[in-house]
């Protein structure tokens, strides 16, 4: 059914750090790699070799400057993927049945074995986070890596998201916001973590940790104290202007 | 939005097609025999052909049949739900008419409410998505109503109501292309709120996530052409509502008049469907930094 459930167990989902994320694309390779070989259909590329390749992508990393009032702008690199959002639009578009949204977790997912390939979700969704497989015809977004997170096959540091394992400056939290005590709700508290789009009315489960506002840049500048060299630099100094 | 030639014929055909059904579900013209088998004709062809091709935009065709399932929670089920509900109604009316020259007003008018209930769901799948403002307005449905009811008076004849009916269409759509200007592109949101970076200042896109295209920006960040609206607007209102208004209002209703009328109604028709997706634009844009 394509109704959404009225509440989930659990809510997992991602906390991103704005701060942190370095703008590596490290998520996006690894995204892709375990999504082609696993959940449902490959995610599949066009032209790779020519002159305009394209493909279908999970997480994809924007990057973005922001201009305070005063001082140095600043760069935010920003990664993308499915929110999974608790009043997911995507959800109820879907005519045939396959989107749906699990009531135990909140995942949003879409069994591709129901898909008609419309692309009405697409549509849906405010955010650009589900592609249509130019291939296979069935619509691909994230699922949370719902085949690594509850796999018994795999060492258990590995069972979370794979955008999350290979994140190498750890800007990428997985974790139930529906837990108070748990490392992303507390993030979330600490950090001041928000929405995307809220006046979408979405309601989306992962949230994004602002970056701090940086210092002023006269605060920031180093002290000037090897302004007057000493000792040996201080004859090299003068030797050298003699010249 | 993608202006996908299969999407802009499937809702101007099958929009028209509803409402010529429509219109004879109220006996509206009251014919019998081969004149209703020819009049019913058109309308099928329109309506289920329309139907037809928008089958040609899934990717996944085969799945097609399930977009039954839905209805409680999706508009596009609702929708093919609703189109074979009043077609095999109207089948009822219709075989009474052609075959046996008598006509079931109780069951015409149930096809007629079914008929302009399909084209409501149809504008409705638009409608729904906040994320494409300029669809997000109650003009959406009215405006498919008109199209729907206004050409299908044209091709059942009834060229005065329909001459009314355009007139209403005309002014209506040009409401709605001024609210939705004024909305702007993207409405309430801005590549501030789709960041969160407003509270630093003013946000820019920096880099694009990738160098190439993608079936994201192929289909919902359609730019091409858009410099031609102000043009195809004007272009779309003189052949939809002014030209056949006019000649409704200067020669008597004969069959030759329909035929100028119809075909300048659709070239009209055609045009506003082509801005209606050419010109919709959908919020997920702001993350490429349109
Ligand atoms: S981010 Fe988009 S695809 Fe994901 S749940 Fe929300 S609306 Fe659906
Ligand atoms: S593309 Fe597939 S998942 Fe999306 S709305 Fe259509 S049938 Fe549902």
């Amino acid at each position: 059914m394509t109704t959404l459930p009225t509440s989930t167990e659990k809510k997992l989902g991602l906390a991103i750090d704005l701060d942190t994320c370095v703008g590596c694309h490290a998520c996006v390779v690894s995204c892709k790699e375990w999504n082609t070989s696993n959940y449902g259909t490959p995610l599949s590329d066009e032209d790779a070799y020519g002159a305009e390749p394209h493909g279908t992508f999970l997480n994809r990393v924007h990057s973005f400057e922001a201009q305070p009032e005063s001082g140095c702008s600043q760069t935010i690199h920003f990664p993308k993927s499915c929110l999974h959002c608790d009043d997911a639009p995507c959800v109820t578009v879907c005519p045939t049945g396959a989107s749906y949204k699990r009531s135990e977790d909140g995942i949003v997912l879409v069994n591709e074995d129901d898909c008609m390939g419309c692309g009405l979700c697409a549509w849906a969704c405010p955010y650009g986070a589900r592609e249509l497989d130019q291939l296979s015809g069935v619509m691909k977004k994230c699922t949370l890596c719902v085949d690594r997170i509850y796999n018994e096959n795999i060492p258990e540091q590995d069972r979370e998201p794979a955008c999350v394992r290979s994140c190498p400056a750890g800007a990428r939290h997985f974790g139930d916001f529906a837990d108070p005590d748990s490392n992303v709700s507390k993030l979330v508290g600490e950090r001041g973590g928000i929405d995307l789009m809220p006046e979408m009315g979405t309601k989306p489960v992962n949230k994004y940790l602002p970056p701090r506002l940086k210092d002023a840049p006269s605060e920031a500048r180093l002290p000037e104290t090897n302004k007057d060299a000493k000792g040996f630099l201080a004859w090299l100094d003068k030797a050298l202007e003699a010249i | 939005m993608h202006p996908a030639p299969s999407v802009i014929l499937f809702t101007s055909l099958s929009g028209l097609g509803f409402g010529l059904l429509a219109w004879l579900g109220l006996g509206l013209p009251a014919v019998t025999g081969w004149v209703a088998f020819v009049f019913y004709f058109i309308g099928y062809a329109l309506a289920a052909g329309g139907l037809m091709i928008s089958a040609f935009h899934l990717a996944n065709p085969k799945n097609a049949i399930k977009s039954f399932s839905q209805w409680r929670s999706s508009w596009l089920s609702r929708e093919a739900v609703m189109a074979v509900i009043s077609l095999l109604v109207i089948a009822v009316h219709a075989i009474g008419t052609i075959f046996f020259s008598t006509r079931l007003p109780a069951i015409g008018a149930l096809g007629t409410i079914l008929a302009l209930g399909t084209v409501f769901t149809t504008s409705m799948i638009y409608t729904q998505l906040k994320s494409v403002p300029r669809w997000n307005t109650p003009l959406t449905p009215i405006l498919f109503q008109l199209w729907s009811l206004g050409g299908g008076g044209l091709l059942a004849g009834q060229f005065t109501a329909a001459a009314v009916l355009l007139t209403i269409l005309g002014a209506v759509q040009v409401i709605a292309w001024k609210q939705g200007d004024a909305k702007g592109a993207t409405g309430q949101s801005t590549i501030e709120t789709a960041t969160g970076l407003g509270r630093i200042g003013k946000t820019r896109l920096l880099e694009p996530p990738h160098t190439g295209e993608n079936y994201l920006l192929k289909e919902m960040a359609f730019t091409v052409g858009r410099k031609h609206a102000l043009k195809l607007r004007i272009i779309a209102l003189i052949c939809a509502v002014v030209l056949p208004v006019a000649l409704i209002v200067a020669f008597p209703a004969t069959h030759a008049l329909a035929l100028p009328v119809i075909a300048l109604h659709i070239v009209g028709l055609l045009a506003a469907r082509w801005l209606f997706f050419a010109e919709a634009a959908h919020v997920q844009r702001l993350y490429y930094g349109m």
